[in-house]
């Protein structure tokens, strides 16, 4: 039955309140060379049945690979508590409610997030999450402009550690916009912006900046924030949230810290899913909070003195604020943070810290076994969290194939990102010593 | 609603200006608008120097249930902002003739009156929008 709330008589109510014949003659204005009668494309309807059977078989094709890609999406270890807690009908909904304020255990839980993050990345604020990293760059890029009001060239400078895809997201959302990104020079030695080559007086509205790379190292994120603060720009900070309790916090970065962070937040607590749904984070100075696009959630005081939650300085919003609102982000991904909450309460700091330390000591074992097989060494000098860059003497493409067929994927192919032959790798704290050894034996093997 | 100060000038959309012996007008926005929008908590202010046009937008005004543009009556460039607001954004609607001044304009041509309303007017404005 298809939800269809009117009737027939109650269509025909309000077409004659109107004086207009059929529903179709609504539609006139529209030339009928540009109206589409039917979706060819399209297939017809499946039953539940039907449709339940084509999804196992699909899931299926999946398999179980043993994965060693990240590249910005990484498999951790979920306790089983976050999705039973999460999926509980008081919780399961993709969506922040309606009349918010009569969902308190939503609210509380949006609260909580905002809590955790702010602590996670050193800064004061945040929002109640945005779609995921890449849209979330493109969201503190408006932001700057917003709230950076002295500079007015609209021009974002980027990292070469930056996630290419999040460059190309935040163009496609900013760019019509009059944002412009460029890239900063990139020192081939250390995959790093080179510091030596930076511009002076472009006069760029923010400087963009991620910890880990996108090709795993760490750049100078201190030094970059200073510089960009010199320059009379935002500093932004890209940061992989489960890497927080190891490395310092965007918020400490330099003398002053950056001015905004933003990043994906699906290590904590998301699964991978084929690559969505994700959840991207945003924390702020507190000066900038009202150029902050998204839903925020304070803690307020009711008339008997009972502590209470509500959305706050909705004045920011479209709702409200309509065409000058800071955005049109005007939701949330309500359920992945309520996961995302959960995991983090789960693990608390220390946890989140082990995670990453033994994710770290994956991926050196992996990176040591790797590099001993002869065509195979590091594409950049200097340290890494958990995700590494190799160079080969040879197309990585025919040796992802083969171990593709051992159940193994063996990396993201970051031949065209880097220009050359090379391959990103990355072991987090799910993957055993035997899954490590039997990767680089499948890797020794293909190699010959 | 308090009585009109008669000194003053006034736009459609609820802004007052004053003239200064300077020659400067001062810029803020009426009881009116202050009781409409309720307890203000924040005001976002231009810079100094910025230039505007007439009914250009100035300035923002932030209740907890609305946000409403504040404009230029006359063309000319911010000379000062009432940094006072930044912390203290009720004094609009505690003084909106007075402490709760917004921008003080250096005009880019000479005034002409005649583009505003006089007290009486702006009084029977408000009269009209009562009925």
């Amino acid at each position: 039955m298809p939800f269809i709330p009117h009737t027939e008589k109650d269509t025909r109510e309000m077409l004659d309140a109107i004086g207009v014949q059929s529903t179709e003659d609504l539609f006139d204005e529209i030339p009928a060379e540009l109206r589409i009668d039917h979706l060819h494309e399209v297939p017809e309807a499946l039953s539940e049945m039907q449709i339940s059977r084509l999804m196992r078989d699909r899931a299926a094709m999946d398999g179980s690979p043993v994965c060693f890609i990240g590249a910005g999406a990484y498999e951790h270890h979920i306790p089983a508590a976050v999705w039973d807690i999460a999926t509980r009908g008081e919780y399961y909904s993709a969506y922040t409610p309606y009349q918010a304020e009569a969902s308190q255990g939503t609210l509380q839980t949006i609260y909580e997030y905002q809590t955790m993050i702010t602590e996670l990345t050193g800064l004061d604020v945040s929002n109640a999450s945005l779609y995921d990293g890449a849209s979330g760059l493109a969201e503190a890029a408006l932001m700057s402009v917003r709230a950076n009001r002295r500079v007015k060239t609209g021009l974002i400078l980027l990292a070469p550690g930056v996630n290419p895809v999040y460059e190309h997201v935040a163009e496609a959302i900013a760019g019509s916009q009059g944002l412009t990104f460029e890239w900063l020079p990139v020192d081939t030695t250390t995959g790093n912006v080179a510091f030596d080559q930076l511009p002076e007086g472009r006069n760029p509205v923010a400087v963009v900046m991620q910890q880990p790379t996108f090709p795993g190292t760490l750049e100078d994120v201190d030094r970059l924030t200073d510089w960009a603060h010199a320059q009379g720009a935002f500093a932004i900070g890209i940061a992989n949230p489960m890497t927080l309790a190891l490395l310092k916090a965007p918020g400490h970065w330099g003398e002053q810290g950056v001015d905004i962070a933003c990043g994906e937040g699906q290590p904590l607590g998301v699964p991978l899913s084929s690559g969505g749904p994700y959840f991207g984070y945003m924390t702020c100075k507190e000066k900038h909070v009202r150029q902050m696009p998204g839903r925020i959630v304070g803690r307020t005081t009711d008339l008997d003195g009972n502590p209470g939650f509500a959305l706050t300085l909705q004045a920011r919003e479209q709702h409200i604020r309509r065409s000058k609102a800071t955005s049109n982000i005007c939701t949330n991904q309500g359920l992945m943070v309520t996961a995302a909450t959960i995991y983090m309460s789960l693990l608390g700091v220390e946890g989140i810290a082990q995670v990453g330390r033994k994710s770290h000591e994956n991926t050196t074992r992996l990176v040591d076994g790797l590099c001993a097989i002869d065509g195979i060494e590091r594409l950049y000098e200097g340290p890494y969290f958990h995700e590494v860059a190799l160079r080969f003497d040879r197309p990585v493409a025919p040796i992802l194939e083969a171990l593709a067929t051992k159940n193994i994927l063996g990396g993201y192919d970051l031949t065209k990102d880097a220009g050359t032959d090379a391959l990103l790798v990355c072991a987090t704290e799910t993957k055993t010593d035997a899954d490590i050894d039997a990767c680089i034996a499948a890797f020794a093997e293909a190699m010959g | 609603m308090s009585e009109l100060p008669g000194d003053l000038l006034y736009t459609n959309d609820h802004e007052w200006l004053r003239r200064e012996s300077d020659g400067s007008v001062t810029v803020g926005i009426t009881d009116h608008a202050a009781t409409a929008l309720g307890d203000l908590v924040y005001v976002e202010l231009p810079e100094v120097g910025q230039d505007v046009d007439a009914g250009g937008e100035m300035a923002v005004v932030e209740s907890v249930k609305a946000a409403s543009d504040v404009y230029a009556p006359v063309a000319g460039s911010v000379a000062a902002v009432n940094d006072d607001l930044s912390d203290d954004p009720e004094k609009i609607n505690a003084d909106p003739y007075g402490d709760g001044w917004i921008v003080r304009m250096t005009l880019a041509d000479a005034l002409d009156e005649s583009e505003l309303m006089t007290p009486d007017e702006y009084q029977q404005l408000l009269d009209e929008l009562d009925d």
